[in-house]
């Protein structure tokens, strides 16, 4: 293939051009539309952080009005205005908090911020990639999620307010400006946000696909893969095929909005008026969400899952243990997957049978999910552990993943669901199995590849301090949450003291709302130390943590090209730690005469 | 063309994996349109509705299309420049009178009274045959490109992938209208 040789000697001649002219290219094409795979990564992390910040604050505004209902913020007023007359913040705007928080948080930090970190700046370097397959559609990946960031955030400015009908946008509160004031125009821009950020995430998502199945190095088999790779190639997948059926629910109820038309609509009656809209099903919109819905949580979880298993093995010392059970079980959940999504819709009176068939589906998950704790426990088993700061936030990962999976395991049951569904139990669940463990996945992957994207490393004390207080924090807030749930409090209620039976948990309530302040203070030891390192911080060495994958061979400085010559070849898996009385073997190193068989 | 990298095993263009992939979520997209179909056509309230003529007339334009589209390609393959140049503009132009005809279908419902807001069944139609109307327009707007750049004499556009990549994505267009139009015959 001719045209192939080509467009590889360019691309090293692309890559001595910009070691030796520096200076020539200009601030716009180098940092900002960047085709770099790592300046992207970069600008995916930096705009995820700032969006965390923001939604994080969100929940500490609304976590205030839960503990101290009785209480007024004189400075919420000077931020919100009209929404916190008198230091409260009103319901409507507390709906449209928490509808904020579940949208930023899950889409743009844990989606976006996420997988568009890791799978920009990993793939290439890890599977011995000059760039991405098409580095073009990579940057408009992130020009389109920045302008669904905008789009979000100029809906947070509408004098009727953002969209505030719950991050599920469940029709017809979200369909009927009558409704609720966030529904008169903030939801319009929700989902046009929402629309652009699809087309974000699938543009990034066949872009991953495609460079890890056509743009491996020599002798990079599948199954020589770190398990980081294959957590975002099932990640793409699962988004690839889940997204647009999103994007077919949100065109819908654009129209409904919009044109008229009633998909999700039928008998309504607002206020004494009668609508005409008949014949819909809001039913209807719940399938089609819940079809990305339920994938989307894998989209999180999946990334966060790759790079645990990759910084336990490699700060154990130890191979991976059971690396097929690994790719075997990120096979098994991503196709399950798609068949459990009706297990949010236990209440909405479908029938028994269907349910129990969904039951059984959503708990066969549990297997999967049992295997990879099992092999990450296991490879921890009389490990010659290193506690760097990575390592500590990769295991409380498997710790958060552990507790929240549990519970899984009982709202999947629909019998219990249907006591437990809507109330701070599911809140619990959903936040220690998805939300922190998530966080945990990055801050860990931060921590580690932080001096391959810098090129100096982070200060490990602060780091040492944010991942125990935020580990203590995270389950000091959502423990109490599992037994209130229990107590029947419903999720989404603006203020609990209003009711006799709630009256007791206010107590509760304060105390979490305290610790919630604690730990979103200690976030900032975080962005402090992320920032104040990238300019200050100790220089790195090449390969601070003796790890054996591809991206510990390019300059302590990688430009663009990745490397300096040729693309190294790959000669073995990526675990080869603590064999034949060597403390790890790089996957380029070439297999020895004597060696014992490996993988 | 920016696309750094590669040395390795790519038995296949990049761009055009991209574009399977990217096909691959389009039909995700109209199955997931089709499905809510099917649940509200199993539901209360659903109103029987006839097609439109023109929609048949359409699908014939668009069959046509996609055995210019095989030709052209095989003209180019062949180097065979005046002839591509012909069939190439003769996919344009049938694309284009897909599109035509596929307004005068929406005119010809409107003015039967089935707006796109009457009932629930022809919104489904508005929404699904527009959205695929959209799909084909982007198709359009690659014809176009392609019609104006076989007029070229540059060497450099002699490259046959990007024929090949609005091949593809035509032949697409055409099976997802035939699957839609069936699909939409057989279930009312
Ligand atoms: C052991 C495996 C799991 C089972 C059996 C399970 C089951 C369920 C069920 C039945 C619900 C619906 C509860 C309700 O609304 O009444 C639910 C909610 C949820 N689950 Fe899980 N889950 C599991 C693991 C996970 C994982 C791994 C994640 C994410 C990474 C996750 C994220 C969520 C989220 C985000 C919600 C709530 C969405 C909302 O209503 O806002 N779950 N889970
Ligand atoms: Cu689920």
């Amino acid at each position: 293939m001719s045209n192939v040789v080509s467009i590889q000697d360019s691309a090293l001649h692309h890559s001595h051009e910009a070691h030796e002219s520096h200076h020539h290219q200009s601030f716009i094409s180098k940092y900002v539309f960047s085709q770099d795979h790592k300046t992207i990564a970069k600008q995916f992390l930096i705009t995820g952080i700032i969006w965390a910040v923001v939604g994080a604050f969100f929940s500490v505004v609304f976590r205030l009005q839960l503990g101290f209902p009785d209480s007024t913020f004189p400075f919420l007023e000077n931020l919100f205005g009209h929404w916190a007359k008198g230091g409260k913040i009103t319901p409507e705007f507390y709906y449209a908090l928490v509808t904020m928080h579940g949208t930023i948080l899950v889409f743009f930090v844990l989606t976006a911020g996420l997988s568009g970190t890791f799978a920009n700046f990993l793939i290439p370097l890890q599977i011995g990639a000059r760039d991405m397959a098409s580095p073009l559609l990579n940057m408009l990946s992130y020009w389109f999620f920045f302008a669904a960031s905008i789009v979000m955030i100029v809906s947070l400015f509408v004098q009727t307010g953002p969209a505030s009908g719950g991050w599920t946008i469940y029709p017809p509160l979200s369909a009927l400006g009558e409704a609720s004031v966030g529904s008169v125009v903030g939801m319009d821009y929700w989902l046009v946000s929402i629309g652009l950020f699809i087309i974000s995430s699938l543009l990034g998502g066949l872009n991953y696909v495609s460079t890890i199945l056509n743009l491996r190095t020599k002798g990079m088999s599948m199954t020589r893969m770190p398990l980081t790779i294959w957590g975002l190639f099932f990640t793409a997948i699962l988004g690839i095929l889940s997204f647009p059926v999103l994007l077919s629910g949100a065109v819908l109820l654009l129209f409904d909005r919009n044109l008229g038309t009633s998909f999700f609509l039928s008998d309504i009656i607002v206020a004494g008026k009668i609508l005409p809209n008949e014949g819909g099903s809001p039913i209807l919109f719940q399938h089609l969400f819940w079809f990305l819905g339920h994938p989307e949580v894998y989209i999180v979880i999946l990334p966060a899952m790759g790079i645990t298993s990759e910084i336990l093995a490699i700060n154990s010392r130890k191979p991976i243990f059971g690396y097929m059970a690994m790719i075997g079980s990120f096979f098994a959940i991503c196709t399950l997957a798609f068949l459990v999504w009706a297990h949010h819709m236990f209440v909405t009176g479908m029938n028994p049978f269907l349910g129990a068939v969904f039951v059984l589906l959503t708990l066969l998950i549990a297997v999967p999910s049992a295997v990879k704790v099992f092999n990450w426990l296991t490879t921890l088993w009389r490990g010659n552990i290193r506690f760097t700061p990575a390592m500590v936030a990769a295991i409380g990962f498997v710790s958060l993943f552990i507790s929240g999976g549990l519970t899984g395991i009982f709202v999947g049951n629909a019998a219990l669901d249907i006591a437990l569904h809507d109330t701070y139990f599911i809140i619990a669940h959903f936040h220690l199995v998805m939300g922190v463990a998530a966080f945990f996945g990055m801050f860990a992957g931060i921590y580690h590849w932080f001096p391959k994207m810098y090129g100096r490393e982070m200060n490990n004390t602060l780091a040492y301090i944010h991942i125990w207080v935020t580990l203590i924090g995270a389950y000091l807030i959502f423990w109490p949450m599992h037994y209130t749930g229990l107590a029947g409090m419903p999720r989404r209620y603006y203020d609990y003291s209003n009711w006799e039976s709630f009256k007791m948990f206010g107590g509760m309530n304060q105390f979490i709302s305290i610790v919630v302040i604690i730990v979103f203070i200690t976030q900032f030891l975080f962005i402090i130390n992320f920032f104040y390192s990238i300019w200050r911080g100790r220089r790195a060495t090449e390969n601070p943590w003796g790890a054996t994958t591809l991206e510990w061979t390019t300059p302590v400085n990688p430009g663009h090209g990745n490397w300096p010559g040729e693309i190294p070849e790959v000669h073995r898996w990526a675990y080869d730690y603590s064999k034949d009385g060597k403390d790890f073997i790089m996957q380029t190193t070439p297999v020895g005469e004597e060696e014992t068989k490996g993988h | 063309m920016n696309t750094v990298a590669m040395e390795q095993n790519n038995r296949i263009h990049p761009f055009k994996f991209n574009l399977w992939i990217a096909i691959g979520s389009m039909v995700m997209m109209f199955a997931g349109l089709t499905s809510a179909y099917i649940v509200k056509r199993n539901q209360a309230g659903w109103q029987d509705y006839q097609l439109p003529p023109e929609f048949l007339y359409s699908t014939a334009a668009i069959i046509i299309s996609s055995l210019t589209m095989v030709l052209a390609k095989r003209a180019f393959k062949g180097r065979m420049m005046a002839r591509y140049r012909k069939l190439i503009f003769a996919t344009l132009s049938l694309g284009i009178v897909f599109v035509v005809l596929q307004v005068l279908g929406f005119t010809h419902l409107y003015r039967m009274g089935l707006t796109h807001n009457s009932t629930v069944s022809v919104s489904f139609l508005y929404v699904i045959v527009g959205f695929h109307a959209l799909h084909v327009a982007g198709g359009i707007v690659a014809l176009l490109v392609l019609a104006l750049r076989s007029r070229s004499k540059k060497e450099r556009n002699y490259s046959s992938i990007s024929v090949e990549l609005a091949g593809i994505y035509w032949h697409f267009v055409d099976l997802l209208w035939i699957y839609l139009l069936v699909f939409m015959f057989m279930i009312r």
